[in-house]
């Protein structure tokens, strides 16, 4: 049965190939978005001690798919004075980077889409283009609020992507490789292993500027509604706006996701002993992609939004200062202490 | 290598194209954004050249940090088409005599022989697990160490030179101080008084 299989694959052009490992990867990742959309209203709703959607379906999980349906039957407008052209393409270009980037996404040991030389480079350029779709709104829109909220948002996220490259630079230290899959494999032997152990600092930075680079509260002055509406996105509607929606979530899993690979050991059982090593790879590499993801929402239920000045001097005065400072420690204990193999 | 030679010609095709338009179109952002695909598509040329680590680099520095920070401020322009072609005519004879010697410097050195039709052969392709990075990264921190120090230091020089020329002291505008803001206790700011019970009069 097997072999037909393989033989069955092997005889589809290369392009086809191809074509099905990109839909196993975006077609699951879709289905998670949406669901995650409704994880989010419903662990909200219940820390407000609320009840959330439970109209739609049994216990309302069908209401992801009710929110779909009705945002593709909405009007989309293009307001009258907007750049027509860079108004249509904005959202592309915003969800574009988030799903091209699980190209190099390892999920086990051997399932990777590309298992590419340079991935940890590639997964920073891939995100540090998602700006560029919240920027060419804001301006495409022709629209105070949306401009403000695009300015906003290109601030921080140039910002907060200096600390997170840095962070990053102290896991590829730790690690001794720009290759994802080989950053899990330097992290294998057990939650003691596992760099946010070492890398404690450089963990909590990560995690904090991912969800600055996402624009989520507390971090959500790009479309701070108290203050500019809803910032970037105002002028959407319909299609547009959802496709606004599916890039933030996306890029919520996607930093979930390098978190879990990062800092967490990946496909990695905490404890390489019976009971743990029975369950596969790539049940506890979700599993720990969700804890993390939960996290944002527990985030937005618990925070209220940062000041601006804050956000920027958290930013440029606290973050890049600790992971430079970070990175030489690391430096120095990997080479002139006895606890050095624990930093790699 | 048919399908390599598709590539090629897709992306130089784009990378020409757009690079033109970023000087013919008169909007300043839609110029800003046609630099950016032309960067990128520059950068998937480098990718087919199997110099995967330049090329990501200039997604990443240009493209994701330099190009945002370009449009940041040229997006905040107030721009007025009308205005920026009224002066068309006189600037024409400036330019014509600029863009003239400029073409003739150019076939100046094409013309030397220095760029002769030697082709070079294409760089030999590596194993799948050759790593750009590390050999890059082992000719940088090795054999160029001094000279790559010496550039850094100079970046370094050119930071700090360009923040303080920039450094305006306003002693008018009022800041925050967190440092002093999180230092606040209750008993600072608050000072509780106790006062007696005042019955109301009845009327």
């Amino acid at each position: 049965m097997t072999e037909t299989l393989i033989t069955l694959w092997s005889g589809l052009p290369l392009f086809l190939q191809l074509g099905l490992k990109i839909g196993a990867i975006i077609l699951p990742l879709l289905g998670m978005v949406a669901y995650y959309t409704l994880a989010e209203r419903k662990v909200i709703a219940y820390m407000h001690v609320r009840v959330g959607p439970n109209r739609v379906g049994p216990k309302g999980l069908l209401q992801p798919i009710a929110d779909a349906v009705k945002l593709m039957f909405k009007e989309m407008i293009i307001p009258t004075n907007a750049d027509r052209y860079l108004f249509l393409i904005a959202p592309v270009l915003a969800l574009a980077p988030a799903l091209g980037a699980w190209a190099v996404v390892p999920f086990t040991d051997t399932l990777v889409l590309a298992n590419i030389d340079a991935s940890l480079l590639y997964v920073l350029a891939l995100t540090s283009m998602g700006v560029y779709g919240v920027v060419i709104a804001g301006w495409a829109s022709n629209s105070k609020y949306a401009f403000l909220g695009a300015m906003r948002s290109a601030a921080q996220i140039v910002a907060y992507e200096i600390a997170m490259g840095f962070a990053l630079v102290g896991v590829l230290m730790a690690a001794g490789s720009l290759n994802l899959r080989e950053i899990v494999v330097a992290q294998s032997g057990g939650i003691h292993e596992w760099f946010f152990l070492p890398l404690f600092p450089l963990f909590l930075v990560y995690l904090i500027s991912g969800v600055a680079e996402t624009n989520r509260s507390p971090f959500d002055v790009a479309e701070g509604e108290s203050e500019i509406v809803a910032g970037f996105h105002v002028d959407y509607s319909g299609m547009g706006f959802a496709v606004f929606f599916l890039a933030e979530y996306a890029n919520m899993i996607l930093i979930s996701a390098l978190t879990v690979i990062m800092f967490l050991g990946g496909w990695h059982a905490p404890f390489e002993i019976a009971p743990f090593t029975w369950i596969p790879g790539i049940f506890w590499f979700f599993g720990k992609l969700a804890a993390v993801a939960f996290l944002f929402l527990w985030f937005r239920a618990t925070f209220p939004r940062y000041r601006y000045d804050q956000i920027m001097r958290l930013g440029w005065k606290v973050f890049i200062p600790v992971t430079l400072a970070w990175i030489t420690v690391i430096g120095v204990a990997k080479f002139f202490t006895p606890i050095g193999h624990w930093f790699g | 290598m048919a399908f390599l030679q598709i590539v090629f010609y897709v992306f130089s095709t784009v990378l020409v194209v757009s690079s033109t338009l970023v000087v013919t179109v008169r909007n300043p952002v839609r110029a800003a954004l046609f630099l950016v695909l032309a960067f990128f598509s520059a950068a998937c040329l480098w990718l087919t050249l199997e110099a995967e680590f330049l090329a990501i680099t200039l997604v990443l520095v240009y493209v994701g940090a330099v190009m945002v920070l370009f449009l940041f401020v040229i997006m905040m322009l107030d721009i007025d088409i009308a205005q920026m072609r009224a002066g068309f005519a006189n600037y024409l004879p400036l330019g014509l005599i600029v863009a003239i010697i400029m073409a003739g410097e150019l076939a100046l050195v094409m013309l030397s022989g220095e760029f002769g039709d030697v082709e070079l052969p294409r760089p030999s392709g590596h194993g799948a697990d050759y790593s750009n990075t590390a050999a890059l990264g082992k000719l940088v921190y090795t054999d160029y160490v001094y000279t790559f120090e010496l550039a850094a230091v100079i970046l370094l020089v050119a930071i700090i030179a360009a923040i303080s020329l920039t450094l305006r002291r306003r002693p008018e505008t009022r800041y925050q101080a967190p440092e002093e803001q999180v230092k606040v206790r209750k008993e600072d700011r608050i000072r509780i008084v106790k006062l007696p019970p005042r019955p109301e009069r009845r009327s």
